[in-house]
């Protein structure tokens, strides 16, 4: 029998609705509640209308010294699911057993006082993520180090640049050696640098024969990283396959095979206001709404949205990436700097925006389009990663008289010059 | 790894049920953090303040000073044949220590919110924490009802002995208060609110600021001993001043017996909520 090191059971996760919406619940309401329906109020049952489960009868098994990816669409279930795991939340129902301790790469920075130095805040991050002190003190100059924040290090961290907090944030949390690692990189914050140190330092556990839990969108990353995958859908596990396998799985199920997409509602998060994605497609050429483009043409990809109030500095964009996950682009409506003036202030309204993919740009396989609409540096109003997918048809591209794949996600057609030199 | 089977934790994660208390066995094995976050606590109070650690004797003398003026020196309260200075700062070092604890402690999840959400802890150590870092401070208050004492020829007598008593039973009861407040917090931000008025309510109907003999009535001298800060206050000035002719056994035990009610009703309260805090802070 193989010695797990995660067992999980028949997990559930409620979650009540009005709760959330109601943040602050006033003891007025509750005391006017109680006097009027005292039972109710108190002992207020959760139902099909005021609750949704985020996770229904989750179970998979991670094996001792093996690496999990956990993939799936936005509001699948992943970060609820990790969050139990790393008992921030309990469950509704079920049981997981773990064995050994868990640490995870997601709670970087927890804890930092922003009057308290670099020093203190090792300490105190440490013992916050479970290291004993004795393991700090041993541990202190190789964190130091691994931070780049040497000179700095008795200065309060509130001096800091947002790089130097992060190294060193993340510095003490890739420090602190758990037999099981928790990754969230949905949450990971930084530059891609920063990102880049993240998953590194993954792998470098993932070697070490620990076990570890990957969520992440990045396709690429969870093929090099992990061995088997679960594929998460609106709270139920549809998968446990070898990473392959089940990365096809997730590509083939996930999307849309009609070039078209519409946001239901439990795919956007709870409170996107007032921003509202509605659809996004591709067009060809000809203004025909599919999921398949010809190389050699150019096409469409049209973001319908709403906004419910005005919205001043909104950019909304996409990126182009590869099913592998790489990032091929990233463009905004109004990367140019005069659009960006005429539309400052979005008003509220219906709104389309078109992007011109020219010809002779990409090349034939599977694309996917992600979207983001932000203000910069300020709010994330909507980002989903994996908003469609598209294939593109090779046929008459540069070099097909060859039949063969090119490597390469573009295709530009380049101008060659040919000179003889010497007869 | 080098780790044998035996060494390695193992951890069930399933919902809680029914009622329990808030395990402190688990607290042990987390004292290091209790420590860390007690010392968080009282690095960051004084940072970047000139005065730094010295508030936490100004404060008790400041309040000393207005209490002389105005309850001592104007409205002529009595002070049980005290000088009303020394008086009213023996009534002020328990209180302040109660105050304190109890307003840190109260807010300490709210505050700590992030820490919530994103890792585990038993969240008992929030308030602890707080506790103890009013529980610093008081110690560092301490030396200056000392000098009070010297400078009106008090001396030191057996009874001290009991402070050690009154002072614990002060943070049983903040702590015991605190753990019902700050757990209501996180659902009720009202609390937040309410906290500064209820301990400046509670402050008038404990003897700090005049002398229980005020309250001659027995019918209510029951009804103001339920307030296990009657007990601490008095208990506290008679060990130090040396009122005593003998040990209130029967008012210490009663002070203990309410505060433990609170005390125990809060840990399993507390428990309760606990499961909720990170879905609804």
């Amino acid at each position: 029998m193989p010695n797990y090191s995660v067992e999980v059971n028949h997990i559930g996760k409620r979650y009540r609705i009005g709760v959330t919406s109601k943040q602050y619940n006033t003891l007025r309401d509750t005391i006017t509640g109680l006097v009027h329906n005292p039972k109710e109020r108190l002992h207020q049952k959760m139902t099909e209308e005021n609750s949704f489960w985020a996770l229904k009868d989750v179970n998979f098994n991670v094996e001792e010294g093996k690496a999990i990816g956990i993939i799936g669409r936005n509001g699948a279930g992943k970060s609820t699911l990790l969050k139990i795991l790393s008992r921030v939340t309990e469950p509704t129902e079920g049981t997981a057993i773990i064995k050994g301790r868990v640490g995870s790469l997601l709670e970087v920075g927890t804890g930092f006082h922003p009057e308290l130095t670099g020093r203190e805040n090792i300490y105190l991050n440490g013992a916050i993520l479970g290291m004993k002190r004795s393991e700090i003190d041993k541990k202190l100059d190789e964190i130091i180090a691994f931070s780049e924040v040497e000179k700095f290090v008795d200065t309060p961290v509130k001096r800091y640049s947002s790089g130097m907090y992060l190294r060193l944030a993340f510095a003490v949390a890739a420090h602190l050696d758990p037999e099981i690692l928790v990754v969230d990189e949905v949450l990971a914050v930084g530059d891609a640098e920063f990102q880049r140190k993240c998953l590194g330092k993954m792998s470098d556990v993932a070697n070490q024969g620990r076990t570890v839990l990957f969520v992440s969108h990045n396709m690429s990353a969870i093929m090099r990283l992990t061995e088997q995958t679960v594929v998460l859908e609106r709270g139920k596990v549809v998968m446990q396959a070898p990473t392959a396998e089940a990365v096809d799985y997730y590509l083939s199920q996930g999307y849309s095979q009609e070039g078209e997409h519409f946001w239901k509602d439990d795919e956007i998060e709870k409170n996107p206001a007032p921003f509202h994605p509605i659809r996004i497609r591709i067009v060809n050429e000809a203004g025909v709404v599919s999921d398949t483009v010809r190389s050699t043409e150019k096409f469409y990809i049209e973001f319908e949205y709403s906004l419910d109030e005005d919205i001043t500095g909104l950019r909304v964009g996409f990126y182009i990436i590869s099913t592998r996950g790489e990032f091929i682009l990233t463009s905004f409506d109004v990367d140019d700097p005069s659009k960006f003036e005429t539309f400052s202030t979005r008003k509220k309204g219906k709104y389309i925006s078109r992007c011109t993919i020219p010809g002779d740009f990409l090349n034939e396989g599977r694309f996917v389009v992600g979207v983001n609409a932000s203000i910069f540096k300020i709010r994330t109003y909507f980002h989903d990663e994996q908003a469609l997918v598209f294939n593109v048809n090779g046929t008459g591209a540069p070099g097909t008289q060859w039949p063969e794949p090119r490597t390469g996600l573009i295709r530009p057609r380049l101008d060659w010059d040919i000179e003889l030199k010497e007869v | 790894m080098s780790k044998t089977k035996a060494e390695t934790i193992q951890t069930i994660i399933e919902p809680t049920k029914g009622w329990k208390m808030v395990n402190f066995k688990e607290l042990i094995m987390y004292r290091e953090l209790i420590f860390f976050l007690t010392w968080r606590d009282l690095k960051v109070r004084y940072k970047q303040t000139i005065l730094g650690v010295a508030w936490a004797v100004i404060q008790p003398v400041m309040t000393m000073v207005v209490f002389s003026i105005f309850f001592g020196g104007l409205a002529k309260v009595p002070s049980d044949g005290i000088p009303y200075p020394l008086f009213s700062i023996a009534g002020l070092m328990p209180w302040q220590l109660f105050e304190n604890s109890l307003r840190n402690a109260s807010k300490s999840l709210v505050a700590n919110r992030n820490m919530i959400t994103k890792i585990y802890f038993p969240r008992v150590i929030l308030p602890l924490s707080s506790i103890l870092a009013s529980l610093v401070d008081f110690f560092v208050a301490m030396p200056i009802l000392i000098v009070m004492m010297i400078i009106y020829g008090y001396h030191v007598n057996i009874y001290i002995l009991l402070i050690p008593y009154y002072i614990l039973l002060t943070i049983l009861t903040s702590f015991g208060v605190s753990l019902w407040f700050s757990a209501m917090d996180v659902m009720y931000r009202d609390v937040g609110i309410i906290v500064p008025f209820i301990s400046q309510i509670w402050m008038y109907i404990t003897p700090i600021a005049y002398g229980s003999s005020l309250i001659s009535n027995p019918k209510w001298t029951f009804i103001y001993n339920l307030n296990p800060m009657v007990g601490v206050v008095n208990g506290f000035r008679s060990a130090f001043l040396g009122v005593y002719t003998e040990i209130p056994i029967q008012s210490m035990i009663f002070s203990l017996l309410i505060s433990l009610i609170i005390l125990f009703g809060g840990l399993f309260y507390f428990r309760h909520m606990e499961k909720q805090f990170a879905d609804l802070i």
